[in-house]
């Protein structure tokens, strides 16, 4: 008797944490609808003009900012972090691969708006004096900053694959006679192929989702950026700026629309890394399979 | 590093205990993220343990693809997300069943709880499927039901493991601005007197003052409190690491335990 009630409890549980997942989409849905029953409303929300006391609220040049932040940041982190995980992984000399690694894993723990606060401290006033253009407050500043955040996602998924491969087809490799090197190179990068695309997936999708960082050394200009200089606004210090200066009714329909956008993205990229046979959680879940 | 930084004016034993305001100081900062982590991990951790036990023990088939996935999106969500759920759900309770509901305390712990749960869950679930066969046979060759296996031999035996899944997750809710950001954190609000109240946070705190700070005092207390919040956080991660570390170890070295 009591077994069964437990079974019951322990699935109602589980099916409050879907619930809310579903709630979260449902509200997204809820209030930016108005937007998609009015003809003239979808059309405003996806245009490039943002001007609330002229009633345009574009979003776009929100969601391009998004994408120029996000991918010129992987670009930097992605061989970076290739770069990190290699090393660790055979090329170091002993006894520095794990430190380097704990260092990596540390670096997760940093909360994201102390990368912002010393970033706006370092990097903002290095770019304000080294360019002659702009603040300071800019999309290469953000990115960097950006690249340093998700390395550690980054490498901690390449990490998980390389030694799974490693275990797989290493004694084999050198059997062969293979380097260190060679055995990266030719045997466990090209093996683990599936592995480098979650692994940059994963870094890009925690650059689109992160809000400090470009909150706070962007810069927030509501246009599409045209050098890396440009200060530019996510889709994510969008929202944050919009219901922070309590703007009109319209306003906070675009933030739906803005928030239901970046629930999209990140739905899309997390059906990838499951078709790709990845798990989401693993990014930060820590090394629970104990064996 | 003063006394004045913590406590502004006020004495500390009267900030402590609460009979006095602090007005300029960090410590209802400190004390507000306290709380936040308290009341989010009263709701969290129950959800997110129990969810995990059944999507590890009991869901099968495509009842646990469809939990795992519905896991999985959660864990995607950037935070902003969960903060502008939150405020959704403020407008929508407004328009509906209380039209003074306002962001508040509870809502920040609800919004953080239901970012930290995937951590939970998956961490949850991973400890219990990770456990070797040697130890998840014990139950059913005594005897045991399902639910006695996994209360007596398997949750002792992955105890060390999901603990420090939750003392993890504890540290993201103590990071996590975003949410806050959307939901009830303000920059000048003392101690919360009850869940309704508004309420002061350490990495509020530093996003505020990095970008309106005006004078030199102020600038020291977000280097305060950035440097609290790192040491929490560092703190946290590094006894979490901890324990996975001695975890390994036990796995490697001691199979013949239970």
């Amino acid at each position: 008797m009591i077994e069964k009630w437990i079974e019951t409890f322990l699935l109602a549980s589980a099916l409050v944490c879907a619930l809310c997942v579903m709630a979260v989409f449902g509200f997204l849905v809820y209030f930016s609808l108005p937007l998609f029953l009015d003809a003239g409303g979808l059309a405003g929300i996806f245009s490039c003009i943002w001007k609330p006391f002229m009633g345009r609220y574009g979003i776009l040049s929100m969601a391009a900012g998004t994408f120029c932040l996000a991918l010129p940041a992987l670009f930097i982190a992605y061989p970076l972090a290739i770069g990190v995980s290699c090393f660790a992984h055979g090329l170091a000399p002993p006894g520095i691969a794990k430190p380097v690694l704990a260092i990596v894993y540390f670096m997760t723990s940093i909360p994201t708006v102390i990368y912002g606060f010393v970033s706006v401290f370092i990097l903002v006033p290095l770019f304000r004096h080294s360019f002659d253009y702009g603040t300071g407050f800019c999309l290469m500043a953000a990115a960097i900053t950006l690249a340093i955040l998700i390395v550690p996602t980054i490498v901690i998924a390449l990490e998980a694959d390389l030694g799974r491969k490693s275990d797989e087809v290493g004694m084999a490799a050198r059997s062969l006679g293979l380097t260190h090197a060679q055995e990266l190179l030719w045997v466990l990068l090209p093996c683990s192929g599936r592995g480098l695309v979650i692994a940059a997936i994963l870094g890009f999708g925690r650059a689109v989702g992160d809000t400090l960082v470009a909150l706070m050394v962007a810069g927030n200009a509501t246009v599409i950026p045209h050098s890396l200089l440009d200060s530019i606004r996510t889709l994510t210090a969008h929202i944050a700026l919009v219901v922070a200066t309590d703007s009109q009714d319209q306003a906070y329909y675009s933030i739906f629309a803005a928030g239901l956008l970046l629930f999209l993205i990140m739905a899309g990229l997390t059906a990838i890394i499951r078709y790709l046979g990845g798990w989401v959680s693993r990014e930060r879940g820590g090394t629970g399979r104990a064996v | 590093m003063s006394y004045a930084l913590f406590f502004g004016d006020t004495p500390w034993l009267a900030a402590l205990t609460g009979s006095q305001p602090v007005f300029d100081g960090i410590y209802p900062a400190i004390a507000g993220t306290l709380i936040l982590i308290v009341c989010s991990s009263l709701i969290a951790i129950p959800l997110g343990v129990s969810c995990g036990i059944y999507l590890a023990e009991y869901a099968q088939g495509r009842l646990k693809s469809f939990f795992s996935s519905m896991v999985d999106l959660l864990s995607g969500m950037p935070s902003i997300v969960m903060g502008l759920f939150g405020f959704a759900l403020i407008l929508f309770l407004r328009r509906t069943l209380f039209c003074n509901a306002n962001t508040s305390l509870l809502l920040s712990s609800a919004c953080i709880a239901l970012l930290i749960l995937p951590y939970l869950i998956r961490t949850t679930q991973l400890a219990l499927e990770g456990l070797p066969d040697s130890v998840r046979l014990v139950g059913p060759s005594l005897g045991f039901t399902r639910w006695q296996n996994i209360l007596h031999v398997l949750l002792p035996a992955s105890g060390t493991a999901v603990f420090s899944g939750i003392v993890l997750s504890i540290g993201r809710a103590a990071e996590d601005t975003a949410v806050i950001m959307l939901t009830g954190v303000v920059a000048n609000a003392g101690i919360p007197r009850g869940l309704s109240d508004k309420f002061e946070a350490l990495p509020f705190t530093i996003f505020y003052l990095t970008a309106e700070h005006r004078n030199a005092f102020e600038l020291q207390k977000a280097f305060g409190s950035a440097l609290i919040l790192l040491i929490l956080t560092g703190t946290l991660f590094s006894l979490s690491f901890y324990i996975q570390r001695r975890l390994k170890h036990y796995w490697k070295n001691g199979t013949d335990h239970a």
